[in-house]
């Protein structure tokens, strides 16, 4: 019986998948989920062990680090958070305000300079786009010490200008917007010019409410991107009270601020870092996903 | 026509200034920094100041002088090196399985899973090393979970002991760590022993491999799932109606296919891997043994903590020159691709206009042949 069984792939395999034998279908079918179960446990459990962590007490996460159900289960560690024993909520806040000023310069700056790229006939407006082009490829780790003598030399290092001007504009960001506007049809624009609109006027009110998918695209790119920057922070500032958070978590790992086994603490601290960029994910999950195969099939 | 030159260049203004003093100028700031031996204090651009132009000495130094800094810029190379040995391959490899997994249309819930794939790629490096150093402490949950195997998981992150001498030790009679071989350990180039070219990734960089790959996958997988959606359906369909195993297909039919995408992966990952930092910085300092040490670390080490700025400038430009590299090698690809795509097109149409004359000029009813 179990030989005539055995034999049938074989066979079965000639013909249409269609046609493959029930069990074998759901052979597959099986495999398939278990595979991909085996991988979502290797994504997803370093995440639950966190949060598991987050809830124990020091001794409970080194003795049992594996168990996810904190035993005893305590607040503790985010307690500290924002007991005013660490100096957290100056990194939230230095986060928040960091990441809001750039978001915003950039979605400004960046649809500006993309509309002028795409649209606006300018003397020199090939060069610029070539050089756009080169800049897009300077890895990010080379510009740390350029960086540094800048921001020194115009007397503005260790300052909240310092973290944020340097990021207000980004290469990747015009591309992207010069993209979608070379996407658009140009007509619109055109009646709005015939009307009398100058063209800051006809950029404002008719060209950018078009592009809201472009923009929610950037708007994205610029808060993760600057929630989680930490190169440009490290040499920027050195004052703790301009710590952000990625700055604090990795100070706060090495042990500078008496932490160093305190893992729920620490865990915790990791946590709130990732929340809003996960929120931010899980709203817009779809464009990110498209966003981040559209940016690298043209990358 | 002069109106229209001011207001473009008013749109592209901010840009165009913020990008050229803060990315722009400072390179050539940092080139000047690079032949210099500025030690942080005064400005380097000071002409009465300390800072004296020592032409390529920085270079030289990390180049081509036997002594202590070509030892330390040769160990974050080969460090590099065998990281981005390990990570390229394992993320591609991976991003391309997990792509694979998520594309199989017969499954439910697949978007759950490929959100679950994705979603380390877009948190903080910091955030997710700090959450890896937990993981994988002595007693930590990794080395638990392999204990309850009967595998007895190493320290991870003092373990300073090169992974192919490892396996050297465990699958050959040399003792390749309790007693190295002479001529291994007294030979040697560029400031280190054969036995140091040779160690493979310390345990302790593996951590770091084993985050990055990790995190990383899911941006490929989703360039993966993106080239596995334009494979249409028909060709699988007809490979399937040829006989072929599903191992077959992968091999023959869905991988020739992904071949640009893969390309493009890899340069990417290549690009990528020679510019970690962050990791380093928050998991290890260089440590064990400088083990972990990368260029990008040990060029922000020699500035800001040793206030060597001139060599960590140039270590920095040496970085510069790798990674410009990747990149003319990745852009020569794409474009010699497109220009290729461009000659094919080109081809085609003047075959359609040859064949179309042909058609206009003969008489009707004769078969032009199919295009």
């Amino acid at each position: 019986m179990s030989t005539t069984i055995d034999k049938a792939p074989s066979t079965a395999a000639q013909i249409q998948d269609a046609n493959q034998p029930r069990w074998k279908r759901m052979g597959k079918r099986w495999a398939g989920y278990g595979i991909l179960i085996f991988f979502a446990l290797i994504y997803l459990y370093p995440f639950m062990i966190q949060i598991a962590t987050s809830f124990k007490t020091d001794a409970d996460a080194v003795a049992n680090p594996t168990s996810l159900v904190p035993d005893p289960f305590t607040m503790r560690a985010w307690e500290r958070l924002f007991d005013g024993t660490l100096p957290f909520p100056t990194w939230l806040g230095n986060s928040i305000v960091v990441t809001l000023c750039v978001t915003v310069g950039r979605v400004f700056f960046n649809s500006l300079a993309g509309y002028a790229l795409s649209r606006l006939k300018f003397r020199g407006r090939e060069f610029l786009f070539l050089a756009l082009l080169a800049i897009m490829s300077v890895p990010g780790v080379v510009l740390l010490i350029p960086r540094f003598l800048v921001l020194r030399e115009l007397g503005i290092w260790n300052t909240y200008y310092a973290m944020i001007i340097p990021l207000l504009v980004d290469a990747a960001g015009i591309f992207i917007m010069k993209q979608f506007f070379d996407s658009i049809p140009i007509s619109i624009e055109e009646a709005a010019r015939i009307d009398g609109a100058g063209t800051f006027r006809t950029f404002w009110s008719v060209v950018l409410p078009m592009a809201v998918p472009a923009l929610v695209t950037v708007t994205i790119l610029s808060f993760q991107g600057s929630w989680n920057e930490f190169t440009h922070f490290l040499i920027a500032v050195q004052s703790p009270e301009l710590f952000t958070l990625t700055l604090g978590l990795a100070q706060l790992t090495s042990g500078q601020l008496g932490s160093g086994q305190q893992f729920p603490l620490t865990l915790a601290a990791a946590l709130l870092t990732t929340i809003p960029v996960a929120i931010m994910f899980f709203i817009f999950q779809k464009r990110i996903v498209r966003g981040a195969s559209e940016g690298a099939v043209k990358g | 026509m002069k109106a229209r030159n001011l207001t473009g260049w008013l749109f592209v203004a901010p840009a165009v200034i913020i990008l050229v003093t803060f990315l722009v100028a400072p390179i050539f700031m940092a080139l000047w920094v690079s032949v210099t031996n500025w030690n942080g204090l005064g400005s380097p651009f000071d002409a009465g100041g300390q800072t004296e132009f020592v032409g390529l000495e920085n270079y030289q130094a990390l180049l081509f002088e036997p002594g202590l800094n070509r030892d330390l810029f040769m160990t974050s190379l080969r460090n590099n090196f065998f990281y981005v040995l390990f990570v390229v391959p394992l993320q591609t490899v991976l991003a391309l399985t997990l792509a694979l997994a998520v594309n199989q249309r017969f499954l439910k819930g697949r978007g759950f899973f490929r959100t679950a794939f994705y979603f380390p790629s877009v948190t903080s490096a910091v955030a997710i090393s700090v959450v890896f150093l937990f993981l994988f402490q002595n007693r930590g949950v990794v080395n638990t979970i392999l204990g309850n195997i009967g595998i007895q998981g190493p320290a991870w992150f003092s373990d300073a002991r090169g992974v192919f001498h490892i396996w050297f030790e465990n699958l050959t009679p040399v003792n390749m760590i309790s007693d190295p071989p002479t001529w291994a350990t007294q030979t040697g180039f560029l400031g280190l022993t054969v036995y140091d070219w040779t160690a493979g990734p310390s345990v302790a960089m593996t951590t770091i491999i084993m985050l990055v790959t990790w995190t990383t996958a899911g941006t490929f997988m989703l360039m993966f799932i993106a080239a596995l959606q334009d494979i249409s359906g028909e060709v699988e369909e007809a490979a399937m109606v040829d006989g072929t195993t599903g191992w077959q297909k992968l091999r023959y039919v869905v991988i020739p296919m992904l071949k640009p995408t893969l390309f493009l992966v890899i340069t990417l990952g290549l690009i990528g891997t020679w510019q970690v930092f962050d990791q380093v910085y928050v998991m290890s300092q260089g440590a064990p043994a400088n083990t972990t040490l990368t260029p990008a670390f040990l060029s922000y080490r020699e500035s800001f903590l040793n206030f060597a700025y001139g060599r960590g400038a140039a270590m920095a430009f040496l970085l510069f020159a790798i990674i410009i590299f990747f990149t003319l090698v990745q852009r020569w690809f794409l474009r010699d691709k497109d220009a290729i795509a461009e000659k094919k097109a080109a081809k085609a149409q003047r075959k359609r206009a040859q064949a179309a004359a042909a058609a206009a000029g003969a008489t009707a009813g004769t078969p032009t042949g199919s295009v």
